[in-house]
Order: structure tokens, then sequence, then C-alpha cells
């Protein structure tokens, strides 16, 4: 009974993942027969050229890489060196920065959309790279599991290597970046994903399909243009197969993550 | 010591700096917005400009369609929150039981829709559940029911969204409802097994109050995030049918970058920030009271 329990939930939850695929495969109009078919009889690839041909697909898979790859650089940078300060360097005003940015996250997204908006027009970064990638570059989630990871390095190996004259970037890159690793591999993936599939700020910010990042795109097809439900599945596919596939492979670093964010709950 | 002060600024530093301009500056100049009447002609000019006071918050709370979105909203989190919970508690007690197997792969195949892309999970939704050629009709229809006009009809409409988000979102519940339930001492299953005590009454009596803790932080994510309720009516429902699925925020997007009345959205995010707030104090003194956290 578990193990019936079990199995008919995750026919549950990879009934429409499975859908997807199934349909993206019919050739197109063969999904908009009735009964629909549930399988394609002659499996083919002519929703993908569809898709990569007429609605330009690869301009908008080449955007969201370029966008989640660099947020995930940039973040990993500037998360990691903050949280190594917050638990490892001594400087003024340490403990009370740390509480307001905790505090901070009880503070949703959206209060500084229309701010941010005004902003980066002001700043001309509307409809740009930068602009999509601004409000992920540093999140408290980020500077906090990596703080909590930090502290557990013993400071006498810190102290030593200071002792030997070690300057304090060296000591950064060589001893303590080889030790944090693990929780790097847990703050990329996890910024990958969330900058991937990341929706709201990415429709306000760009105005123009040029710079549209996979899920403004799709989302733009689903609304605007009568779509063909093969294409349309074919276009999901694209969009979620590099998060699926990403987490598949290393799902361990990101269960770990989301249970650590979770204890600050 | 004076040298590693200095270091410390240097390492967290530019964190702290795009950090202040990205999220702390505009979190200030929301509120400073949302006293002002913010409209196409203040994008235009900034000295169309005009400060209103707490205008916005009282123009909103006469306004019908801030009432109706809110109300379709709190629909969404009341009923999906216990019913994502619901079904994240039963498939976690799954994984966890003795006699589950291959927990490994069932684990990975209830989390994958939480990672799947939600426009994309949404778009596929929309399909299924098309009152015409959709699978979902087509399914009921085969085993001698009606079908229903899932996404057509205004009293159906956010069901589906309220069925979307827990299919989507259950398996990140679940994953902490593990953990919780690994941290619990076998040695309570024991006693309670030799003093007699029937499955439903372990249950009772020993995970649900040991799952306490847990069940709380549960409950605070998945409310403030169901709460934030956007992509999934923006792609499935567009909002309709007869307005029906407009949540909160959806109407502050409208609001803010349809229109352009910033100053008015930037209030409707004051105010679901206010509500969401609320919400999860009176949830914590109410775990408090019982003893949970």
């Amino acid at each position: 009974m578990v193990l019936g329990g079990l199995i008919g939930l995750a026919g549950c939850a990879l009934f429409p993942l499975l859908w997807m695929l199934s349909v993206s495969l019919m050739p197109p109009g063969a999904a908009d027969t009735l009964p629909p078919p549930l399988l394609p009889q002659h499996p083919t690839l002519a929703n993908y050229r569809v898709l990569f041909a007429q609605d330009g697909m690869g301009r908008y898979v080449f955007n969201s890489l370029l966008v989640a790859s660099v947020t995930t650089l940039v973040s990993l940078g500037l998360n990691l060196g903050a949280g190594y300060a917050f638990a490892k360097l001594h400087f003024v005003g340490r403990e009370r920065l740390f509480q307001l940015l905790v505090g901070a996250l009880v503070l949703p997204a959206q209060v500084t959309m229309m701010p941010l908006f005004l902003l980066l027009k002001w700043m001309g970064l509307v409809n740009t790279y930068v602009g999509v990638m601004a409000p992920m570059l540093v999140t408290v989630f980020g500077i906090f599991i990596v703080r909590q990871y930090a502290r557990s390095l013993p400071d006498e190996l810190l102290e030593a290597a200071r002792i030997d004259g070690a300057g304090e970037g060296w000591i950064f890159l060589r001893v303590v970046v080889p030790l944090i690793k693990p929780i790097m591999v847990t703050l990329a993936v996890f910024t990958f994903l969330a900058s991937w599939n990341d929706f709201m700020w990415p429709l306000i910010i760009l105005t123009g399909q040029e710079h549209y990042t996979l899920p403004v795109a799709l989302a733009a097809l689903s609304r605007e243009h009568a779509q063909d439900t093969g294409t349309m599945m074919a276009g999901a596919l694209v969009t979620t197969l590099p998060v699926l596939v990403l987490f598949l492979v290393l799902q361990r670093h990101y269960i770990q993550g989301l249970l650590l964010g979770s204890v600050k709950g | 010591m004076r040298p590693q002060r200095l270091t410390g600024w240097l390492f967290a530093g530019p964190a702290l700096a795009v950090m202040t301009v990205f999220f702390f500056i505009p979190v200030l100049g929301g509120l400073a917005l949302s006293l002002t009447d913010f409209d196409p002609y203040a994008l235009a000019d900034w000295h169309n400009l005009r400060f209103v006071g707490l205008g916005n918050y009282l123009v909103l709370l006469e306004r019908p369609a801030f009432w109706s979105a809110l109300g379709n909203t709190l629909y969404f989190v009341v009923a999906g929150v216990p019913l994502t919970m619901g079904l994240a508690l039963a498939a976690a007690l799954l994984l966890n039981h003795r006699l589950a197997r291959w927990q490994g792969a069932f684990r990975t195949a209830l989390f994958a829709p939480v990672v799947t892309t939600v426009v994309a999970a949404a778009v596929v939704w929309r399909y299924l559940f098309n009152t015409r050629a959709g699978m979902i009709n087509v399914a009921l229809q085969a085993v001698g029911l009606q079908p229903v006009d899932w996404l057509g009809n205004p009293r159906w409409a956010m069901p589906t969204l309220i069925l979307f988000a827990a299919w989507k979102n259950f398996g990140y519940d679940m994953v902490l409802f593990l953990a919780g339930l690994q941290a619990i001492d076998p040695f309570l299953y024991e006693a309670a097994r030799l003093d007699g005590a029937s499955a439903p009454r372990r249950f009772w009596h020993i995970t649900l109050p040991m799952l306490a803790p847990t069940t709380l932080i549960v409950g605070l994510l998945t409310v403030a995030g169901y709460f934030q309720l956007f992509a999934e009516p923006y792609v499935i429902t567009e909002g309709g049918p007869l307005q029906s699925t407009v949540s909160v925020l959806y109407l502050m997007y409208d609001d803010g970058f349809k229109w352009w009345h910033l100053g008015m959205a930037s209030a409707i995010a004051f105010l679901l920030f206010a509500l969401i707030y609320a919400v999860s104090f009176m949830l914590l003194r109410l775990a408090r009271k019982r003893g949970a956290a």
C-alpha cells in the first residue's frame, strides 16, 4: 500500500512533464485532434524546427544561458566574500549589519520593483542584461549559507597562515575557498536555477524581444499568438529541460541548500 | 587587529554596496513612491510628481478591484496552503515509511515539479485543462463524468490554479517534512509500540507533536509564497475569466507596468507586505500559545 501510494503520487507528479515531452514529439497539428493522442505515432522534431526557425528560440536560449551564468558567477564572488567576512573577519558593526540583513528577509521583492525600475531607467539599464541580473547579484540567502558554512573552519588554520606572512587575499583563495567548495556548488546551483526560472522581474525590465529570457518569451508566445499545442510543448520543454537536468545531476547539493535556507525561518 | 578590520570591509563591502543600491535604497524609495501620485505624466517629467500622503492607500481601500484581488488571493492561500502541505506531509510519511523502497528515485520524481520552470509548467497546464481538447476532460469523460469548463468558468478557474500550485510546490514542503520526520527519535515509536499504541495514535501523539516546529516553518514559507501569486494567473488564465483570478500582485503589475501608476503600485506592494507580515505574526503567536516553538 505504501508503494502503491508512492507510485500514484509520483505518477501525478510526472504525468504533466511526460505529456509535455510526448506532445512535443508529435507532428504539427496531431495533438489537436479529438480524442487527443497520448503518444506520438511517428515521433518527429518538426515542432522544434518551427520553434527555432520561426519563433527565434535560439536567441532566447542564448539570453537565458548568458543571464543565468553571469548572475551565478558574479553572485558567487560577492556572496562568498561577504559570507566569509561575516563568519571569520572582525570589523566594526559586523553583528549589527548581519542582523539588519537577516531582518531584510521579511521584505518581499515586489516592494522594490517600482523604484528599482525607475533607478535602472535613470541608469540607462532598462531592457539590458545587467538590468535583469541586478536584483539577483547579492542575496541574503547566499551570504547566510556561506557564513553558516565558513563558521565551522578552524580559526587556528587562518591564524597560522597569517603568522606565516600570507596576505588576506591569498588566505581566502588558497585556504578558505578549497575548504568551502561544497557550499559553493550549492549556492551556484541555487542561483542558476533561481535566475533561469525567474519571471516577474525579467517581464518588467525587458521591454524588447531581443533580450527576452526563455520564461518571458514563452509567456509571450502563449498569450499573444494562437499557437499549435505541439510547438508550445516543445517550447516548454526547451525552457525547463536545462534546469531539470542540472537538478538531476546536482540534486544532493540543491536539497542541502534548501534545508539550510529553511532554518532561517 | 587593525588591518583585519579593513580586510573585513574589503571582503563584505562589494556585496553590501550592491545590496544597498539594488535593494535597500529601492525599499526606501518604494515607501516614498507609495506616498506620491506617480503616473505616466511623472514618468515623462518629474515635475508632474505630487506628494499625496496616504492618499493611494485610502483610494485602494475604496477600490472594488483591490478588494476583489485580495479576495482571490486569500482564496488561493486558504485553500492552497493546506492542500499543498497535506500532500507534502502524506508524501513525506510514505517516503519515510519502513516499507517504502527506492526512496531516492521517488523523492527525485516527487520533487521534479519544484525545479520545473513555473512558466513552462503553467503552459502545460493551460493545454492539459483546455475545456474542449484537454487531456483532463477527456479522461473525465472516459470514466463517465461530465467535462468541466476549467479555465472558462469563473467558479473553476481559481481551483484549477490551486491544483496547479499544489502540484508544483508540494515537493518543496515534502523535503522539509522528510527532514523533520527523520529527526524524530525512533525510540519514541518503539516505546509506543510496546505500550500497544496503534498506528493512528502513534501518528497523532508522536509524529504530529514532534513535527510541530517543522510544520510551523513550512507553513510560514508556504503562506508567504502563496500570497505572492503572479505567474500562474498571468500565464494560465490571464486574470480571467471575469477577473476571477486577478491576484494582488497581478493588480500591482497592471497598475504599475501597464498603466504606469507606479505610486499606486507601490502602495499595493506595501499593503501586501503588511498583510503577509501580519498573518505570519499571527501564525507565530498561535504556535507559541500551543507551545510549538
